[in-house]
């Protein structure tokens, strides 16, 4: 086994705000502070997608970087950039976009549509400062 | 003469709309900026002021206090907000990162020290976008 890791970093920004229905107003307002904002704030989100392999012995590729990068900006960057992520991303109509859940919505649209022959893991800054991964 | 940058940083909601435009029109100019429920950025703003350095503490100006003077300014306005909605400054502006600049220089220009000069603001909107204003033509 001669596994390597490749990288695709991609960027979307979108607008957001953490609030939890199920809470009273006082209590997503201590949770969350000033990301319960009702109208909402923002981030430019860094989306990297690790995938690890061994090497098509052919191309020398593990995958082909142009090719996972049209993937990542059909079915990602198309729904997530310059939009809302509470009211215009369908799988978040009932989930808080927080960084962590979001990292998790994208494994799941981008893990069915990459061979099942790869890992796949997911980094996602949401500022410089903060970023999650999935899955560890 | 010294020039002393302090960076700050917020993020905020925004959309660019022009309410005496149909939609159709601010969707031609501003693409998917113009989308009616917002999108965001995290916004990085370099303030630099100039002077000589002090005799006694060897500071054109204490940085941190440029830092509070920004923050507290600028930034608790700007910060988790929607800038179409949010800021009593932007009120009635396109809230384009060229209006946000100029609009963030009136409101800094008033606390700054006498003895240093505000000199030019940048202000990042993505890494790879960014705007600066060195205070021409303030109306």
């Amino acid at each position: 086994m001669n596994k390597v890791a490749v990288y695709r970093k991609e960027h979307f920004n979108a607008a957001h705000r953490l609030h939890n229905p199920e809470f009273d107003e006082a209590t997503n307002e201590k949770i969350f502070g000033k990301c319960n904002n009702p109208h909402f704030h923002g981030h430019n989100y860094e989306l990297i997608v690790k995938l690890t392999g061994e090497p098509d012995k052919q191309t020398g590729y593990v995958i082909d970087l142009k090719e996972l990068s049209g993937i990542i900006k059909e079915n990602v960057l198309r729904r997530f950039d310059h939009k809302n992520l509470n009211l215009d991303v369908a799988e978040f109509e009932h989930l808080n976009p927080t960084a962590e859940n979001i990292v998790i919505v994208i494994y799941n649209i981008l893990r069915p549509l990459i061979s099942n022959h790869l890992d796949m893991q997911i980094r996602l800054y949401e500022t410089e400062r903060n970023f999650v991964e999935y899955p560890v | 003469m010294v020039y002393l940058t302090r960076l700050e940083h917020f993020n905020a909601a925004h959309k660019l709309y022009n309410p005496a435009w149909s939609k159709q029109k601010n969707e031609a100019v501003f693409g998917e900026c113009a989308n009616e429920n917002w999108h965001g950025h995290n916004f990085d703003l370099y303030v630099t002021v100039k002077g000589n350095p002090d005799k006694d503490s060897g500071f054109v100006m204490d940085a941190k206090q440029l830092s509070h003077l920004i923050k507290e300014n600028v930034i608790e306005k700007l910060d988790h907000k929607n800038l179409n909605l949010d800021v009593d400054f932007l009120s009635g502006k396109i809230c384009s990162t060229e209006n946000l600049v100029i609009e963030i220089w009136k409101q800094l220009l008033p606390h700054i020290p006498a003895n240093v000069t505000l000199h030019s603001l940048k202000l990042y909107e993505t890494p790879r976008i960014y705007v600066e204003y060195f205070g021409e033509n303030l109306q």
